[in-house]
């Protein structure tokens, strides 16, 4: 790997930094108050003379996500962060429950990892893999850093000491419906066993507010299997001129305490499962825990 | 391989050859200017003059010799220029060697002949290197399988025959193919899925697996199989060529990481895979990896961005139409990650890529 020292948003080689880019990013860091390129200059990065890593990540196009994640986090959503501090340095997984249609939350932890957390970190999430047959996306996701969500990926990346984001609950727990609101879907067993594998800290996350942003009646699994997508929800509020924007409602994110598992990455699903369990139900008392304290959906 | 592989031997012969080589009279055909039952003899050299210093050596006493198959290839005559200084080579390719150095011998004949075998009987081969492998979209089905499989299969049982030591098979990291799915870094153990969206290059598929299962069944011979990443440079295959296009389709909103590899640096991994105890599987993976757009944003080229639900479609009829090189299921390529991790080549190899990144996308343009 080319490690060129972590001064970032020089893009070499032709690639300098739009005038224009520049000129929004100015705009959004006076808009939003943050020093947006000040921290991305701080985050870890081993490009090449591309302006990339090895995993296509490009600081100087995840800028404008960061922007667009940054507006969502501190204005629309106005995340309440509580003990981010607990995420250790180095490599670490953080498990987080998945809620909402469609993934804000994971914009949600990804901004707060760059502006609340010191020093800032860029998440790298695993990326449901059907992302990549969809244009622009697959692009952009991996322009910003994120991956394609298989273990040899998530494997690499932890060892190159890098914050992985992983939702196990998958497209399960995204389109949940309303009824089934911070109600964690059944947990996948991988990040598990990759943590065990690498000797990885788990930090335990849950995100309150997101399952009311949108509200799912129903999943549509006949109309999810001849479209090729993973679900199709439906939610009325998308019917309405001006709702298919999420509800403003505020998200509540609650970092835990970082836990270690120790073992054989190779081990029986029954026991993999029961280190799953003690994860899950952590996650489940911190949702619980949050819905408790949480005075009002919207403030 | 050895007792099966023995019945489609003569119907090989009968394929149709681009070449103007006669099928089965050989002995009458003017290319074949030794008419001389000796088996060290009956190879194909340019002229008489030549004949007699090849004739001296391929005795079988003479020094162990390197063989290259598919060796007039642009890489196949890099290699033998690099070799030739350190000992003897034979190659095989049915195209003629321009510009050969003196002390290469080349046996200008379909590799699927009988004759193949007469090289081995005649010269002491220490070691194969088999690069005449055939990849070209306009081939019949039936052309490509009796070149890359068949073909290869006889090369093994000769191999076996003649007790050749080293085997050393140029695959491809297409054989993994492009998958929305891939890891970003394929280890050698990822699945063989290039074919799967495909058909076209089943064979490459076939002879990689051919070579593992010679080197799990001959352990006596160190076999091998180099998995190189796009080859760029003066090569005429289908990566450098569609570098070469003014306007190279990609497809709109995608733009994966791509892997590429200087002709030199593989070069150099053949030479350091012919080393005495080396075996085993190999990726090659290039100086570094880049976006698409940016690569050809580096070349000067001006991409023309087709939107993908069409362009498979469009690509296709172009292709029937015989206005492109380029078969449709190659897009995946522009649209998939296809990337290795090349980490064992590093290690047990001792292999890098030299040449940078930068110089081995400009080869293209240099060497073309």
């Amino acid at each position: 790997m080319a490690s060129t020292p972590p001064a970032v948003p020089t893009a070499g080689h032709g690639y300098a930094l739009s005038p224009v880019g520049e000129q929004i990013m100015a705009l959004g860091e006076r808009l939003l108050g943050e020093d947006l390129r000040g921290r991305l200059a701080r985050i870890s990065f081993h490009g090449n003379e591309f302006g990339v890593d090895r995993f296509g990540f490009d600081p100087n196009v995840a800028r404008y996500a960061l922007l667009f994640a940054t507006f969502l986090h501190r204005m629309y959503f106005r995340t309440e962060v509580h003990d981010i501090h607990r995420v250790p340095q180095g490599r670490v997984m953080l498990i987080a429950n998945h809620s909402g249609q469609l993934p804000f939350d994971g914009f949600a932890i990804g901004a707060s990892m760059v502006l609340d957390a010191e020093p800032p970190r860029m998440v790298r999430s695993m990326v449901e893999r059907w992302v990549q047959t969809l244009p622009f996306f697959s692009q952009l996701f991996q322009r910003c850093g994120q991956i394609v969500g298989v273990p040899e990926n998530c494997e690499r990346l932890l060892e190159m000491e890098e914050a992985i984001l992983v939702f196990p609950e998958g497209t399960r727990g995204i389109s949940k419906t309303f009824d089934q609101r911070y109600q964690l879907a059944d947990f996948g067993l991988g990040f598990m066993r990759l943590a065990l594998a690498t000797h990885c800290p788990i930090v335990p996350v849950a995100l309150v507010g997101a399952e009311e942003q949108y509200i799912n009646l129903h999943d549509a699994k006949t109309v999810a299997k001849v479209i090729g997508a993973p679900t199709a929800p439906v939610i009325p509020q998308w019917f309405i001129p001006g709702l298919q924007l999420p509800l403003p409602v505020r998200y509540r994110l609650y970092f835990g305490e970082p836990m270690t598992f120790s073992g054989d990455p190779d081990d029986d699903d029954a026991v993999i499962e029961e280190k799953v369990w003690v994860v899950k139900a952590t996650i489940q008392s911190m949702l619980n825990r949050g819905l408790k304290e949480r005075k009002g959906l919207f403030w | 391989m050895s007792v099966a592989s023995e019945r489609p031997k003569r119907p090989g012969a009968r394929f149709r050859v681009p070449s103007p080589l006669p099928e089965l009279a050989d002995l009458t055909a003017p290319e074949v200017l030794s008419p001389d039952p000796l088996p060290s003899i009956s190879s194909v050299v340019d002229d008489a003059g030549q004949r007699a210093r090849a004739v001296a050596t391929t005795e079988p006493t003479a020094e162990p010799a390197v063989l290259i198959t598919g060796i007039c290839g642009r890489l196949g005559r890099l290699l033998a220029r690099r070799l030739h200084r350190e000992g003897p080579v034979v190659g095989i390719d049915r195209r003629p060697f321009p510009g050969r150095p003196k002390d290469i011998v080349h046996h200008q004949f379909d590799v699927r002949r009988k004759k193949t075998r007469d090289v081995f009987r005649a010269s002491n081969v220490a070691a194969v290197v088999h690069l005449g492998v055939m990849h070209d979209p306009r081939a019949s089905e039936r052309e490509h399988h009796t070149w890359n499989v068949i073909g290869f299969q006889k090369l093994l049982e000769y191999m076996t025959q003649y007790s050749v030591p080293k085997l050393v098979v140029l695959s491809s990291a297409n054989v993994y193919g492009p998958q929305p799915e891939n890891a970003q870094f394929l280890t050698e153990e990822a699945p063989l899925s290039g074919a799967q969206d495909f058909s076209g290059i089943r064979d490459l598929v076939s002879l990689d697996q051919l070579a593992q299962s010679f080197f799990w069944r001959h352990p006596e011979t160190e076999t091998v199989i180099l998995r190189p990443v796009h080859i760029l440079g003066g090569v005429h295959n289908a990566p450098s060529n569609y570098l070469r296009l003014p306007r190279p389709w990609t497809l709109l909103g995608f733009d994966p990481m791509v892997q590429v590899i200087h002709e030199s640096d593989v070069v150099e991994a053949v030479r350091a895979a012919l080393r005495p105890g080396v075996r085993g599987i190999f990726n090659l993976a290039g100086p570094g990896e880049v976006p698409l757009s940016r690569l050809l944003a580096m070349l000067g080229r001006k991409p023309l961005r087709v939107p993908h639900p069409i362009a498979g479609s469009v690509l296709g009829r172009l292709f029937r139409w015989r206005l492109t090189s380029f078969p449709a299921p190659e897009l995946d390529h522009v649209k998939y990650v296809c990337m290795v991790d090349d980490s064992r080549a590093r290690q047990v190899l001792g292999w890098e890529p030299r040449k940078s990144l930068r110089d081995t996308i400009l080869a293209v343009e240099h060497e073309a």
